[in-house]
């Protein structure tokens, strides 16, 4: 794959290996995801993409049987050591899930949720940093109004904002999204691609999506997964124009997916 | 269409479906008609705040404070017992016990709700009974305090299986957007899976605490007997259903005890209806609020 010099590694994959029970989900995956960049993964259901982004933030820790190998180096750690401080990983490394999935809680306490079990008591920070989220993710003018409500009322879209509003308040350094706008109505996936490519400016981006026009509307680079293998992976506009591999090629044109 | 097999299949199951609305319409109608003759003799609340029972008295009294005291004492008591050993085990169960602990607990609670009253009943009275009296040094044994020791651990798997059915309720998302934000396990257990599961749980309570009050071999074998308001919880108490159980066959059908026992049933019969109205109210709001009617 070609590298720009200019860019910074965030994340460096190596020789990554991943397995749930028997079943080899990753096979020896070697990546660099750069700084300030937004890197899409597409690939058909069931490639591995999914798994290989929630290895970026320790989540398949909570699957039982399942092993990892190879390296996987975040600011200059390897992840997949057993005894790395989990929680710090995770706190580095937000993440946006499928389907929006805010706590039956008030929008208010969704984002200081994060907050507080950081250790953060001071009430004033919590909500200067609420309504900072908020605006970030560009939902404060939608619920500055009704922050003590329940976040359960908002719309689908609003709630998928609400969660990365939620992400952005710890203040991660790269931000995980899975088929963020999988649930989401055309319109609120817009408003949320409008997003990603805001955040882009301040943080590392690694998105997951099924909608190969979404991952070429808001990418950088674009990495083609398929049964566990990375096929290939180069800049968004090289994938999908002059891609290297038949297999990329065959996918992206759907012939198969 | 229905042919006339399938009418007739499907008139069997309505009526097997409504029979225990039947029953249930039955049994409050005798209740109410076999405790009323009661109340013509006894103001109802000479009855209820009464602090002599005192039915095999010439003239008898039928004041039931001191058994409600004991039903209400030995039930707290209880309570104090099974809630944090049974919320404490469905808390251990579904988030720390690895999947072989898993395997061994949940089937051996559900024994434990399998042993019968009568079993738990000889267990207290000749095992814990005797051996409280020696270590407090106390006049009898058999006293409020072994009856709830006895029916806290009796109502545990009732309390474990609806609390752990509760936060196994609780979405994974949930529990994965905890983790996600840098929580550990400790806080996403206590911020975020037990607020959301507390409706449930607080069922898990209710129902638990319906089932010890509504027991009546355990604490008529352990509970000591005596009708008088209690002092201690080392005192021998009659709560309301060993009452009925150890009076309704000596007394006469027709009589005025035999009244007032019913009586008692009827109190017995609403304070648990109550407790399950409530349960079912709190379990449906625990739905909505989880979205899970949407």
């Amino acid at each position: 794959m070609s590298t720009d010099i200019k860019n910074k590694i965030k994340i460096q994959a190596e020789n990554v290996n991943f397995y749930y029970g028997k079943h080899h989900a990753i096979k020896n995956l070697n990546i660099n995801i750069y700084d300030n960049k937004v890197t899409a993964f597409i690939g058909p259901s069931g490639c591995g993409k999914s798994t290989f982004l929630r290895m970026l933030n320790k989540m398949n820790d909570l699957v039982p049987n399942t092993r990892a190998e190879g390296s996987l180096i975040f600011e200059g750690q390897n992840i997949l050591e057993k005894k790395i401080d989990v929680v710090s990983i995770r706190k580095k490394v937000g993440m946006v899930f499928q389907k929006p999935n805010p706590f039956p809680k008030s929008i208010y306490q969704n984002i200081a949720y994060g907050l507080e079990v950081n250790g953060i008591k001071d009430k004033n920070f919590i909500r200067e940093k609420v309504e900072d989220s908020l605006k970030k993710a560009a939902l404060w003018n939608e619920v500055k109004e009704r922050l003590h409500t329940s976040a359960l009322m908002l719309s689908g879209g609003q709630q998928q904002r609400l969660c990365i509003a939620r992400c952005l308040a710890v203040e991660p350094h790269v931000i995980l999204f899975d088929e963020p706008c999988a649930s989401l109505d055309p319109i609120s996936t817009a408003k949320v691609e409008e997003l990603i490519l805001e955040l882009k400016k301040y943080y590392t981006i690694v998105i997951v999506t099924h909608n190969m026009q979404q991952a070429a509307r808001v990418s950088d680079y674009t990495a083609f997964m398929y049964l566990g293998e990375l096929i290939e992976c180069d800049k968004t506009e090289v994938i999908f124009t002059i891609p290297k591999e038949e297999k990329t090629e065959q996918y992206l044109s759907g012939k198969f997916g | 269409m229905y042919n006339g097999k399938e009418k007739f299949i499907k008139l069997i199951f309505t009526v097997l479906a409504f029979s225990s609305l039947l029953f249930l319409l039955g049994i409050i109608v005798v209740l109410f008609k076999e405790s009323f003759p009661i109340l013509k003799n006894i103001k109802i609340f000479d009855f209820i705040f009464g602090i002599h029972w005192y039915p095999t008295h010439e003239p008898p009294e039928y004041g039931i404070l001191p058994l409600i005291t004991a039903s209400f004492w030995v039930t707290l008591g209880a309570m104090i017992v099974c809630i944090p050993l049974g919320i404490g085990s469905a808390l251990y169960i579904n988030e720390l016990a690895s999947p072989r602990q898993k395997q061994i607990l949940k089937p051996t609670i559900e024994i434990l709700a399998g042993i019968p009253s009568i079993v738990f009943g000889f267990f207290g009275m000749l095992i814990v009974a005797p051996f409280l009296q020696n270590l407090f040094n106390i006049p009898t044994g058999l006293c409020a305090f072994t009856a709830s020791l006895v029916l806290g651990i009796m109502a545990i798997p009732t309390v474990t299986s609806l609390a752990e059915d509760a936060l196994s309720f609780v979405p994974k998302s949930f529990k994965e957007a905890s983790y996600a934000l840098g929580a550990n396990r400790w806080q996403t257990l206590v911020k975020v899976i037990i607020p959301a599961s507390m409706s449930g749980i607080s069922t898990s309570i209710i129902l638990g605490m319906s089932r010890i009050v509504g027991e009546t071999m355990t604490v008529l074998m352990v509970s000591g007997g005596s009708a008088i308001i209690p002092k201690s919880i080392f005192d021998p108490v009659r709560p309301m259903t060993s009452t009925i159980a150890a009076e309704m066959g000596e007394s006469a059908v027709g009589s005025e005890h035999y009244h007032a026992l019913f009586a008692i049933g009827l109190i017995l019969f609403l304070i648990t209806l109550i407790f399950n109205v409530i349960a079912e109210h709190i379990s449906k709001k625990h739905r909505v609020k989880l979205g899970l009617n949407r």
